[in-house]
């Protein structure tokens, strides 16, 4: 049996890793899976739980939050935790793309947009990471991106935020390894998702959800630390990484 | 992500600009801001239409592929309730290993149901269950002046019959209720026999198809003279006990699209006679899986793109009964004569279940089926002389593989399409509409 809580559970790539967890169970014989969905959107959030329910799901029970209030994370916690029992996974996948040029003109906008993207991730990880402790067990996975790895001229707003939440994860993962739980970095490149629509992106680097899904359930359970989705996005961040500064800044990536 | 596609023999080459729509929510204000941006649209799914019935006349198409979710499954009674853009494959990942199958499958599992239902596909087993239409009794239509209409053959029962092979012109598909068959094993029980003639075709489909529920027939369309109709014909049956293995994905793929058609009268000769040796002369049967009885070409992806940059088109006709002992012979003499054709030419006798669709391709008689790589002269040579033997036969042409049928064919085969436009949504308009109603 497995016990999944999902937050963003309505975003192309959680609904696709909820999927492939229910492949991967159907595959090696009837593994039964439970969900605990948390989205924003109640409508959406209904579909994708019918949608997993009939693609065999044992269960699915929903919560509707604004993750940005993280006033209401513990609640929500409880919640999750009364209808599974225990939680095996966490999946935590919500966030926005800001509009990097609207952030520049507005300052609140952009702290804003840090607070979905970074703060309110981070909160919930601090509250999960007691939850968890208590269990002694279970892993938690957290989609950040790679645009953590360094910051951009054009999305330095989203990219610091997952680079707080990254950087939080990596002092995180040292205490909740000594607790016997897990916690992974998931570090997706660009996906083709409804975030990404409309951005003229190079399209042999584009990969689908299914295909980062794939990737990041294995990743999950096979427990690793950080994960780049799909792979060569390593290779690419270890050249863009290596970059000198002072070459790095005439750059406009 | 900003795309543009082509529909699947890539001809003809009017690059669609795709908007994706994620939820059926989203529907309406899409195809409103869409309509206010370019006039018509079109929905489109996977691409898997041959010729130009998937584009729209403004090039600017609505994906409803996003919309793969399923409503409700019943796996007791074997009923889906499903969004539009999900595929026959993703069907088969869910129901196999529970021990469901499609009642109806095309060549392919890559179709939507929503294309499967818009151009009323039909498979091996026409003979028995007619089209993938008669198999769906209810289905959400979305319409620009109506909102979300629920069809079926008490409700709304016009609209109905017209988005049954309606080519998505009269509206969008938001759900659809697909019926599924039980199978006790994944496999088939196949027979496999030669044939040396159209003549021993039409014997061998009438003798053996009432006792199979699926059958096809492979022709060698290259074949002359004496050789002339020869082919191999083939037929099956879920096998009563086994295993239920589910689909298995992946296989080879053309990773580009090579200059030139890679298909060409050498080549093509030399695979047909292989492909006629290997196959035996007396009645020989084997259990094989339902992948490579039902989807032989989906083992290779993008196989569509060995026809090169020009891309190709698919040719498909049915020929009445009663007039098929001497038009099919005509059809394949003239593609003979012309040195052209694929590999895959196939003949598939129809039964004479009908469709509750008004513009559905099948009729009581012989389907032929044949892909020809394109090149300039190919609308008005040779399909012009098949065309001329169709018309005297009193046949007619498939819309989802047509890029060249002329309006008077059109509306002689398809007399009910002046129904389909009234019922058409204004805000709806493909390429093939506008061309064969010109």
């Amino acid at each position: 049996m497995k016990r999944i809580l999902v937050f963003g559970a309505t975003s192309a790539i959680a609904r696709a890793c909820c999927r492939r967890w229910l492949e991967v169970a159907a595959q090696e014989g009837a593994d039964p899976v439970h969900f605990h969905l948390v989205a924003r959107a109640p409508e959406p959030l209904e579909q994708t739980a019918s949608d997993l329910r009939a693609r065999g799901a044992v269960s699915v029970t929903t919560q509707c939050a604004d993750l940005a209030d993280s006033a209401g994370h513990p609640a929500l916690v409880q919640a999750a935790l009364r209808d599974l029992g225990e939680i095996d996974r966490v999946l935590i996948a919500h966030g926005t793309l800001p509009d990097q040029a609207a952030c520049e003109r507005d300052p609140e906008l952009a702290l804003r947009e840090f607070a979905v993207n970074g703060t309110s991730v981070i909160a919930l990880l601090l509250h999960l990471a007691n939850v968890m402790t208590d269990q002694g067990r279970g892993t938690i996975a957290v989609i950040t991106s790679v645009a953590g790895d360094r910051g951009r001229p054009s999305n330095y707003v989203y990219g610091s935020a997952k680079a707080a939440v990254s950087t939080c994860c990596e002092g995180l993962r040292a205490r909740l390894f000594r607790a016997g739980v897990h916690l992974i970095d998931i570090r997706p490149g660009f996906v083709d998702t409804p975030m990404t629509a409309g951005l003229n992106l190079p399209r042999a680097l584009v990969a689908t959800p299914e295909q980062v899904a794939r990737r990041i359930v294995h990743g999950i359970e096979r427990q690793r630390d950080v994960l780049y989705v799909p792979a060569f996005w390593a290779l690419i961040l270890g050249v863009i990484r290596a970059i000198p500064r002072p070459l790095f800044k005439r750059l406009s990536l | 992500m900003t795309d543009t596609v082509l529909s699947w023999g890539r001809y003809p080459p009017y690059p669609q600009q795709c908007t994706a729509v994620h939820w059926r929510a989203d529907l309406p204000q899409r195809l409103a801001a869409l309509h206010a941006e370019v006039g018509q649209t079109l929905p489109y799914g996977n691409g898997r239409s041959y010729g130009d019935s998937c584009l729209a006349a403004s090039d600017r198409v609505l994906s409803t592929r996003p919309l793969d979710r399923i409503l409700s499954a019943d796996w007791e009674r074997g009923i889906l309730v499903v969004e539009p853009g999900i595929t026959l494959g993703e069907i088969l990942t869910l129901a196999v290993h529970r021990g469901w199958f499609p009642r109806v499958t095309p060549g392919t599992r890559f179709v939507t149901v929503a294309g499967a239902i818009a151009n009323d596909v039909h498979g091996k087993n026409h003979h028995r269950q007619g089209t993938f239409g008669c198999h769906v009794p209810r289905f959400g239509l979305y319409r620009s002046q109506d909102g979300l209409v629920t069809c079926s053959a008490t409700e709304h029962p016009e609209l109905y019959a017209a988005t049954i092979g309606g080519l998505g012109l009269t509206g969008i598909l938001v759900w659809a209720e697909v019926h599924l068959v039980p199978i006790t094993s994944s496999q088939i029980d196949g027979l496999t026999q030669r044939f040396g003639s159209l003549r021993e075709f039409l014997d061998l489909s009438a003798e053996l198809d009432p006792a199979h529920e699926f059958s096809v027939a492979w022709v060698d369309c290259v074949a002359r003279g004496a050789a002339a109709g020869r082919g191999v014909y083939m037929a099956g049956d879920f096998a009563p006990a086994g295993t239920l293995e589910p689909l298995k994905e992946g296989g080879l793929s053309v990773p580009f699209t090579p200059p030139f058609s890679l298909v060409n009268r050498w080549s093509l000769r030399l695979f047909n006679e292989a492909y006629w040796r290997r196959h035996p002369a007396r009645r020989q049967r084997a259990r094989v899986g339902f992948q490579p009885f039902f989807y032989p070409l989906d083992g290779v992806l993008h196989w569509n793109r060995i026809y090169g940059r020009q891309g190709f088109q698919q040719y498909q006709c049915v020929i009445p009964w009663a007039a098929a002992d001497t038009a099919l012979p005509e059809l394949l003499a003239v593609i003979a004569a012309s040195g052209q054709g694929s590999f895959l030419a196939v003949l598939k006798r129809f039964g004479d279940r009908p469709s509750p669709g008004w513009l559905s391709f099948p009729c009581p008689g012989v389907t032929l089926a044949l892909d020809f790589p394109n090149h300039r002269d190919r609308n008005a040579g040779l399909f012009g002389r098949l065309d001329a033997v169709v018309r005297a036969a009193g046949g007619r042409l498939y819309p989802a593989k047509d890029a060249h049928m002329t309006p008077d064919d059109f509306r002689r085969s398809y007399p009910r399409w002046e129904d389909l436009e009234r019922l058409r949504d204004p805000l709806l308009l493909s390429r093939f509409w506008q061309r064969v109603t010109a």
